[in-house]
């Protein structure tokens, strides 16, 4: 392993830590709200932070967490399946299915590491994310 | 309220916290627990995982909101420095007191920095915290800026010292272990193992100095060096010193309680020290005039601990401790049980060594040949568990013994039964001690139902994880014995099997997802449920991927494979695996112009990796011009039907094989099942295309083709069967489109031909009965909806570079036209591959 890749890696794993509601300076506007499917996600970029947003269509519930999945440490999770297990809603990595809650950021079906999760509205057909810097 | 305060926040401090709180009896009691690193309790255990991904979090047993949680006060980054005895009380660097009516010591230990000549020097590290480990990153970084080819010692051979040979490994400097002893982990293995496991880790690298005394660290103000005798050196960069613990034992010290004579302090089989209502647990306690270094035993004190101050006073810690062990070192399989080496007047070994495959098992029996008194296991510990519980419940050996350790002959599996054999007594966790008793009554009462309940209920599996194979298997067998048939169905939002939802979708006439979970599902669905529906869609409709792209399977999605990196690979259709100079040359230039690895692939065509998600609709935009189609590379639907060249050019052909081939891939393609499906044709039973190793398969014979089908390579291979023999080209395709139809229709989601024709009652001949003979008067429905498929086709990528609105969900971010900028590629043999994380 090469040193670029450590300090990649480091770096990555470090700039995402969950943001909560009354912890937020800025709210972010990220997008349309016709710019995220239906039921299912994208990714939207704030700063040098990839985000992932879903919108559920079916309860009316927006989520954002982080794009990274902490598992092979791929930009790739706004391109998973969303779903609920139990109640909770949920999105599946696209590379191994892994899944995590979009409610509390909680691996479902391992013991990974939680992904990071970020308070979300919508206001006046505009996505808005919440972030402390 | 009386408090109890905890001193020391490691491993088996914290373990002492969650047994107190998960007592029955710990009302009116206040728990107060000092931790003097700046982060709560973490797993030591896996402490080398941190070089891999550098996650601290990973590492925590739980968050800082746990202690709070369960009421607990932790108090971090504040060192306990004294204890008075007399008033019940302890003092912190801070200058803070608080008094206690029970003190647990569980302080810990501190690596042992043997007393050499310049080992203050920079550069020499000790192995222990996650500090430690972020320093040596650092220091081995900048090593690494001036120096590619540093190295780095490790002082000590064992466990830890070979963990850390494993960290330097990772900081991508040239490891050396240097021991004192004449053998590699001398507690734990023989001479013979210790040499099989030397061999194995040279082999990967690691260069290890055996007998060596360091004299001193060369160097003036930095480590240059170590010294061993005269003309004896080895130049370093840097040393990570793994010469084994001494007890953090300052505070009973000065306290005056009764300690060791090399350290420790004194505590019964209460873990009482010798002041009554102070109690010391884990690496500090010195118990029968040892220092336990492993987790199991310093869980089981703190257990004892919780209960004595709890009142429970019967609960004490056993004579003998077992000192078993079984990790995985750089990826090698290690592990010692019982008495791993003895005298020959206490029992027999029996020895296997393979050292051109690194391979070491030995068993100790008794002189009777009854009893296993211990082993070690080196390069393979599949068997230790089972082994271990043999020893520990001093089970009977087999007749013959040596195939505990060889395998039985003449036959395939182990010489062992199942873990059902075992006795309910048997320890099956030793971290958490639990039973095989405690996992199947846990079922048997109804207080488990699942494997994810007996983890969560009784802690099972969630220390070194070494038994999980064990409690998985105890809990398969333990709920197959009950009767309970895991049920068929789909997941929790649809109660159906896949064929029960085949039916009532087209019997409602159902057209998307939402409309489906309203009529017979519940809940939002799930990446089980939202694939298996958009495939039975596709069965019953045929549209493309691109209707309602949010249920389909991630590559669905996006008509593309991903791969390792998060980009994608395309692959055009080929048919038969012919393709014109012309075409290849589009290829080519389409790869060169978006930089695309190029390989071609086990079905005849050519795949393209490495593309970006924003790129696609260009790729393709260019190859659909030449003329190419999707290759439907990305989902569960044909992929080729490979060819030889047949009679056309081939001496030996019997038939047309590319003709049919082009033929039978134009026909199925873009058809949606439940698993992927593979065809061959062959010219003549030479067999070059392989045509007997796919779902399905047409081999040239005199006088018409044979028709075999349900075959697969993959995982476990099978043979397709003979369905029908010496048919003609209309017979073949007649006989395929009812047996495909049928196979859509009736398997389960992911189910390959094969082993749904295993779960078939009838097997093969009933498929021949249902194709051939139409013995459930369905054939003509099944040829009427595959020929209306097959009219239906389109190729879903010309859909999406001609329509503008699916064309936009080809973007990485919705809100920037930025490409991924973590997408990093390094060269590879004149192409390119992606940039990997580790290793």
């Amino acid at each position: 392993m090469d040193q670029l890749n450590t300090n990649n890696m480091e770096t990555l794993f470090h700039q995402y830590a969950p943001v909560a509601l009354d912890k937020v300076t800025v709210w972010f506007k990220a997008c349309h709200e016709q710019d995220i499917p239906e039921n299912g996600g994208a990714c939207i970029k704030y700063k040098d932070k990839q985000i992932a947003v879903y919108h559920f269509k079916r309860k009316q519930k927006w989520y954002a967490c982080q794009n990274l999945c902490p598992h092979k440490m791929e930009m790739v999770l706004s391109r998973g399946m969303i779903g609920d297990s139990e109640g909770i809603a949920k999105v599946a990595c696209p590379m191994h299915k892994k899944t995590f809650s979009l409610e509390t950021g909680e691996n479902l079906n391992g013991d990974l590491p939680s992904i990071a999760t970020f308070p979300i509205k919508v206001e006046n057909g505009f996505v808005y994310i919440g972030f402390s810097e | 309220m009386k408090t109890v305060i905890v001193v020391g926040n490691g491993m088996v401090g914290y373990k002492f916290c969650e047994k107190f709180i998960a007592s029955s009896s710990n009302n009116g009691y206040k728990l107060l627990v000092f931790g003097e690193e700046p982060r709560p309790a973490y797993d030591r255990v896996h402490l080398s995982e941190y070089f891999e991904n550098q996650n601290a979090k990973a590492l925590e047993l739980a968050p800082a909101s746990w202690y709070s949680d369960n009421g607990i006060e932790l108090i971090t980054g504040q060192r306990v420095t004294d204890i008075k005895k007399e008033n019940k009380e302890i003092h912190t660097a801070t200058g803070h007191s608080y008094t206690y009516d029970y003190l647990v010591l569980a302080t810990g230990s501190v690596p042992f920095v043997p007393p050499i000549s310049g080992v203050e020097k920079e550069g020499v590290f000790v192995y222990r915290t996650i500090e430690d480990l972020e320093d040596m990153l650092a220091y081995a970084s900048q090593i690494k800026a001036i120096k590619p080819n540093g190295r780095a010692a490790i002082l000590g051979g064992g466990l830890l010292g070979l963990e850390a040979g494993k960290a330097v490994l990772d900081m991508g400097l040239e490891p050396h272990v240097v021991e004192f002893a004449p053998k590699l982990m001398p507690r734990q293995l023989d001479t013979r193992s210790s040499n099989v496991l030397q061999l194995k880790l040279e082999s990967m690298g690691i260069q290890i100095h055996l007998s060596k005394v360091t004299n001193q660290i060369l160097g003036d103000r930095v480590i240059e060096g170590m010294e061993f005798g005269e003309d004896d050196r080895l130049d370093v960069d840097m040393l990570i010193i793994s010469a084994g613990i001494r007890p953090r034992d300052e505070l009973g010290k000065t306290c005056g309680l009764d300690m060791g004579t090399r350290g420790g302090i004194v505590v019964n089989n209460k873990m009482q020290t010798s002041a009554k209502d102070i109690f010391a647990i884990g690496e500090v306690a010195l118990y029968n005039q040892m220092i336990y270094g492993l987790v199991a035993p310093g869980y089981e004190m703190a257990d004892v601990a919780v209960n004595q101050i709890l009142g429970n006073q019967e609960v004490t810690m056993p004579e003998d401790i077992d000192m078993s062990t079984k990790l995985k070192l750089m990826g090698v399989d290690v592990a010692s049980f019982g008495t791993p080496y003895m005298p020959a007047d206490k029992g027999l070994s029996i020895i296997f060594e393979n050292k051109t495959k690194f391979l070491y098992k030995r068993i100790n029996v008794s002189h009777d040949g009854k009893t296993l008194l211990g082993g070690i296991l080196v390069g393979d510990a599949a068997d230790y568990n089972i082994l271990h519980q043999m020893y520990l419940n001093g089970m009977a050996l087999p007749d013959n013994a040596e195939e505990l350790i060889v395998g039985a002959r003449g036959e395939e599996g182990s010489a062992f039964g199942s873990a059902m054999d075992l006795p309910d007594t048997a320890q099956i966790c030793s971290c958490e001690s639990v039973s095989k008793g405690n996992i199947c009554s846990s079922l048997l009462n109804g207080e488990s139902d699942s494997l994810k309940d007996i983890i969560s209920c009784t802690k099972a599996a969630t220390g070194c994880g070494g038994c999980k194979p064990m409690v998985v298997e105890l809990v398969n067998e333990t709920l197959k014995s009950m009767g309970k048939e895991v049920k068929d169905v789909i997941c929790e939002h649809f109660e159906y099997t896949r064929q029960e939802l085949y039916g009532i979708i087209k019997v409602k006439g159902i057209t998307s997802y939402d409309e489906a979970l309203d009529k017979c599902g519940q809940g939002d669905g799930c990446e089980v449920c939202k694939p298996a529906l958009a495939s039975i869609f596709a069965t019953i409709y045929n549209d493309t991927a691109n209707k309602e792209d949010v249920i389909q399977d991630s590559n669905d999605r996006f008509l593309a494979n991903i791969q390792r990196n998060g980009s994608y690979s395309v692959v055009p259709r080929i048919p038969g695996g012919e393709i014109t100079p012309e075409k290849l040359i589009v290829i080519g230039e389409v790869a060169k112009e978006f930089n695309l690895y190029t390989k071609i692939t086990g079905g005849q065509r050519i795949d393209l990796f490495g593309a970006e998600l924003n790129d696609l609709p260009a790729i393709w935009k260019k190859l659909i011009a030449a003329g190419f189609e999707s290759g439907h590379a990305y989902g569960k639907s044909l992929r080729t039907v490979k060819s030889c060249v047949g009679s056309t050019w081939c001496r030996y052909g019997m038939d047309e094989s590319v003709s049919f081939a082009i033929a039978l891939e134009e026909r199925y393609k873009g058809i949606r099942s439940p698993h992927k499906l593979k065809g061959g044709v062959s010219g003549c039973i030479r067999e070059c295309a392989e045509a007997r190793g796919k779902d399905f398969g047409v081999i040239a014979v005199e006088g018409g083709w044979n028709l075999y089908v349900c075959g697969n390579g993959g995982a476990t291979p099978k043979h397709a069967q003979l369905l029908a023999e010496q048919i003609d080209n209309e017979t073949v395709i007649k006989y395929l489109d009812r047996f495909l139809m049928y196979y859509i229709r009736t398997a389960a989601p992911l189910m390959r031909t094969a082993a749904w024709l295993e779960k078939l009652e009838g097997g093969i001949e009933q498929l021949k009965k249902v194709v051939i003979e139409d013995s459930l008067n369905i054939a003509e429905e099944l040829e009427t909806d595959m020929q209306g498929l097959v009219d239906k086709y389109e190729c879903e990528w010309k859909q999406a570079v001609e329509n503008e609105e699916i064309g936009k969900r080809f973007k990485h971010f919705v809100n920037t036209d930025d490409k991924d900028d973590n997408l990093v590629f390094v060269p590879m043999r004149e192409q390119k591959m992606p940039q990997p994380w580790t290793n």
